[in-house]
């Protein structure tokens, strides 16, 4: 369906969602409203800031805007861009919700897997896609992510990773759920090969994608804000009927409580990667 | 559609044997393990070592408890961090003693608390799935009662997996499926129609080997007769290298037919 690439991403997904969620219409230019501060951003700036308010807020990206600002001019091939489960549970609904998440997305699957360089530094990459159905990981994201892990194997390559996600896609049931045992086990033998592993944390990391790939990660980093965790925190006050406390379940959080490595801003990324990149430069070659 | 949650609520009855049932059925000489070595005990996981006829094991359980007191203590069989860490440790030290595997899984899932997310659920579930995929010792892990997403799974990633003909195994509960869906936590049937989340559906999904007869439940022919099966089927699983690379298989096959063979 490569017609769809030429849509326009239209936030449907995000309805009802949150309030900072852009409203694109055909008059104009679009806006959007700062979650922190409160103040309206055009959308010039905010691109030309990389998606990040004056005020250090972080919005969420799409996987090709984080490629194209990460990556080396010209250095992204993209891997098993066709991988797409289509409803294999006959899940009511289910399909009509995936095409129009790749009409909204412009993408096929909630990821995005390629081979890239950056600073100069060769390396398997995923980015995870916030507007397709939030990220959520069923066989297609498993498969995609499992062999990208596979192909780092076979080329000696370190993995760089950026989750997003509000954990295992429900309507592909069982099947998803199966997707953190098998994305676990291709990150382990990739791991025992003595090759790096770095996850980036974005808002938001969730259930079963918090509790696989993204924590098992060499070095862990996270992006300032964005929600980490693994049950959701309606749950949790649902269950422990108390309020949670101040900050809870954000980057900051999972930093003071030994859980990631670092927090970096987006602006940062590139040159923390690659620096990263290069102190592990010896291992690949081995 | 109503079948498949006629079988979730079989799966949460209260007079199914437990974990500990199960262990006091199967096998001999159980000597308990406590502890995580990194912060605490969680009684909702309950470890160790036991014979099965002749040859030394390690057994873990998720354990729900009994009376009104035990199940409050054992937080209603849904584990903390320190729970996946104790199994992992005692995984850890079965594959150091070559000993075998044995989880009994039944979980309504992973615990959702402050102190939990604190501590990490997961990074502890996350751990357990990567370890458990390189054990170099057999890992049969049996679905007694309920099966809660990552929470069951954390003691999931075996080389053969069975589940009672009443236990289920799913992403989300049906409950909370069909208030995220429909906004309804009434229509849990319908949404557990549609999770496919039953031993049937789980087994021609590919998840699972073998369903488990319920016939004569809790009695001594009862475990008898997952005994021998245990017994057996240990006999057949290999060892090290070849065995990890058949576990890796089972592994990486889950789900792949859902992505369509052309695109392989």
């Amino acid at each position: 369906m490569a017609w769809m690439n030429f849509l326009k991403p239209k936030n449907q997904l995000e309805e009802g969602g949150r309030t900072g969620a852009s409203v694109h219409s055909d008059a104009g230019e679009p806006e959007r409203t700062c979650p922190n501060c409160h103040k309206e951003i055009p959308m010039s700036r905010l691109w030309a800031n990389g998606l990040v308010c004056a005020c250090g807020h972080h919005f969420r990206m799409k996987a090709r805007q984080r490629i194209a600002q990460l990556c080396d001019k010209g250095s992204f091939r993209e891997l098993y861009a066709a991988i797409k489960a289509d409803n294999p549970l006959d899940f009511p609904g289910y399909h009509e919700k995936a095409e129009t998440a790749r009409a909204a997305s412009g993408e096929t699957e909630a990821v995005v897997c390629g081979a890239a360089k950056i600073g100069g530094h060769k390396c398997a990459l995923f980015a995870m896609e916030p507007e397709f159905m939030m990220g959520s990981m069923g066989s297609a994201v498993g498969e995609k992510i499992t062999r990208l892990f596979e192909y780092a194997m076979r080329y000696r390559l370190p993995v760089v990773g950026f989750t997003v996600s509000g954990g295992a896609r429900m309507q592909e049931g069982l099947l998803s759920l199966m997707q953190m045992a098998k994305t676990s086990a291709a990150v382990k033998r990739h791991s025992d090969a003595g090759l790096l592993y770095i996850a980036v944390l974005t808002d938001p990391t969730t259930g079963g994608v918090t509790a696989s790939f993204a924590m098992e990660a060499d070095i862990i980093l996270a992006e300032p804000g964005a929600t980490v965790g693994f049950a959701g925190k309606r749950v949790i006050e649902q269950t422990t009927k108390k309020a949670l406390p101040e900050g809870f379940q954000t980057s900051e959080f999972v930093l003071e409580h030994g859980f990631i490595d670092a927090i970096v801003p987006r602006g940062q990324q590139k040159k923390y990667l690659a620096d990263l990149l290069a102190m592990h430069d010896g291992r690949a070659a081995s | 559609m109503t079948a498949a949650y006629d079988r979730v609520k079989k799966a949460r009855e209260s007079g199914r044997p437990t974990g500990l049932d199960y262990i006091g059925g199967i096998f001999t000489g159980f000597i308990e393990l406590h502890g995580d070595r990194r912060c605490g005990d969680d009684p909702a996981i309950v470890g160790g070592l036991a014979r099965l006829i002749g040859q030394s094991v390690t057994v873990i359980a998720i354990e729900k408890g009994h009376s009104a007191k035990d199940r409050a203590r054992r937080n209603f069989g849904a584990p903390h961090p320190e729970g996946y860490r104790k199994a992992l440790r005692l995984m850890k030290q079965a594959e150091k003693f070559g000993r075998p595997v044995i989880c009994l899984i039944d979980t309504s899932g992973a615990y959702c608390g402050i102190g939990a997310e604190e501590r990490g659920q997961g990074q502890a579930i996350a751990e357990n799935l990567m370890e458990m995929s390189t054990l170099c010792v057999p890992v049969i892990s049996i679905l007694i009662g309920e099966g809660g997403s990552g929470g069951a799974l954390a003691l999931g990633v075996s080389d053969r997996v069975w589940m009672m003909e009443n236990a289920v195994y799913s992403v989300i509960s049906p409950e909370g499926c069909a208030s995220i869906l429909y906004k309804d936590a009434g229509k849990a049937a319908e949404a557990a129609g549609s999770l496919k989340l039953t031993a049937q559906d789980a087994k021609s999904l590919g998840i699972i080997e073998r369903i488990l007869s319920e016939k004569d439940m809790g009695k001594p022919e009862f475990y008898a007769r997952i005994r021998e099966m245990l017994v057996q089927e240990i006999g057949t699983l290999g060892r090290d290298a070849e065995l990890v690379a058949h576990r890796y298989e089972r592994i990486r096959a889950l789900g792949t037919s859902a992505v369509g063979k052309e695109q392989a």
